[in-house]
């Protein structure tokens, strides 16, 4: 599978001179199946360029894996292009709520006053599905989601194919108030789907210092993201949902920090950026660009 | 949704126990296998023993190390605790029941349980609360 990050911002788009080189848009990333399937994970403002870059007739099916309905993981969904094409089928997946079903919680945002387009109006076939806990097929590729600490309900998602897994945990608080590093790896959340996992996405939006000031906010410092992945066999950490007032020389400093709390290599940690991309398959994982 | 030691548990027992650690109200947790899986420190100080020597158990055998009785001392079946009401009947507890601790001290304690269902009302586990009580006058 091969993954490209178009969004990578937390909380709140962001751009400017001063978040050129990780980017300003919300979370998105892009994974094509060696199949040929296209999974979208989350929906933040990242998802319009995607849309253009996939708006190809021959793209007539995706799955679009929402990890939680916070704005910024659901503003794109309205600007992308795919949704206005008839003929494709979008499947849509997001945490279940004991309350409202998906279809209903996201279309407070897509209908009036909010956004000019109704759900309903939209072109293409939409389907929601909870987001499953066991594991579903797509082609040689499975995923699944487990539901993790964050504000409201929100899950994770592993994605594996040809023996290779990727985690995507965007937006987690594993012990809010706790250090991760002291915990048994079963009791942290994240952990059931992030062991072993070759590459994992994971919020790091606060430094330790910050993170004082926001416990119970629903994301991680770095102890929380490093000490999860240092239990949990994580080879690959990519630091993402980036806080909106870190502007690029503090995401480098921020970097820094986590690779000294990482018990691998500087290189098995990295920050994410729009465009980057990753090729997970046997020969192992490679960052492109 | 059963779990065992080592296995990772559900989320909602992970916020349970996150919130049992900072609390001063005793309590301990169960999930949905029956497998006592954590009790707090203030719980330590009524059970007489800390969780990390007793460890993980079922809660059956946890039952009888407590040798629950009701008030009036006749002994308490598992399903007649709040936790086995909370964990079989599916609803909330709350008993007066007398348990003898690890320290060997027979306590009077009060205890309220119940369920904790997911989002899809999965069974997660029970909660369980529970503070020592004044004994009552006559001494039952």
């Amino acid at each position: 599978m091969k993954a490209r990050v178009w969004g990578c911002r937390g909380s709140l788009a962001a751009p400017g001179p001063e978040t050129l080189r990780y980017g300003g848009n919300t979370s998105c990333v892009e994974v094509g199946l060696d199949g040929g399937s296209t999974l979208v994970l989350d929906a933040g403002t990242g998802m319009r360029p995607l849309g253009v870059a996939i708006d190809r007739p021959e793209v007539d099916e995706l799955h679009v894996l929402l990890t939680h309905l916070h704005m910024d993981h659901l503003q794109g969904l309205g600007f992308f292009r795919p949704l206005f094409r008839p003929g494709v089928d979008v499947h849509i997946w997001g945490p279940p709520s004991p309350v409202q079903s998906l279809a209903d919680r996201i279309a407070i945002y897509l209908s009036p006053p909010l956004f000019p387009v109704g759900l309903a109006d939209i072109p293409a076939r939409v389907t929601f599905h909870d987001a499953p806990e066991r594991e579903v097929a797509i082609g040689r590729a499975t995923f699944r989601a487990a539901k993790v600490t964050h504000q409201g309900p929100t899950v994770g998602y592993r994605i594996e194919e040809n023996g290779r897994t990727l985690v995507y945990l965007p937006d987690h608080e594993p012990l809010p108030g706790g250090r991760v590093s002291d915990e048994p790896a079963e009791w942290i959340s994240g952990h059931d789907i992030a062991h072993d996992a070759d590459v994992l996405f994971h919020d790091a939006q606060y430094r330790d210092h910050e993170y004082p000031q926001h416990i119970g906010w629903g994301h991680s410092c770095i102890e929380h993201v490093m000490g999860l992945a240092n239990r949990s066999g994580v080879r690959t950490v990519v630091l993402f949902h980036h806080d909106p007032y870190h502007v690029d020389d503090e995401l480098e400093t921020l970097l820094a920090e986590a690779r000294k709390r990482w018990d691998g290599p500087d290189d098995g940690v990295r920050l994410a950026h729009e465009g980057m991309t990753i090729e997970l398959d046997g020969e192992g994982v490679r960052f492109e660009a | 949704m059963a779990t065992s030691a080592g296995e990772p548990k559900s989320l909602p027992l992970i916020l349970a126990r996150e919130l049992g650690s900072n609390l001063a109200t005793p309590m301990f947790l169960i999930d949905a296998a029956g497998t006592l899986v954590f009790y707090n420190e203030a719980a330590e100080l009524l059970i007489g023993r800390p969780f990390a020597e007793v460890g993980e158990m079922p809660a059956l055998d946890f039952g009888d190390e407590l040798a629950l009785s009701d008030s009036d001392g006749s002994p308490l079946r598992r399903r007649d605790t709040p936790a086995g009401i909370a964990f079989f009947e599916r609803r909330p507890a709350h008993k007066l029941v007398v348990a003898t601790g690890y320290d060997g001290v027979r306590r009077h304690v009060e205890a309220t349980a119940y369920p904790l269902f997911g989002a899809t009302d999965d069974m997660h586990g029970v909660l369980t609360v529970f503070w020592e009580a004044r004994e009552p006058a006559d001494g039952s």
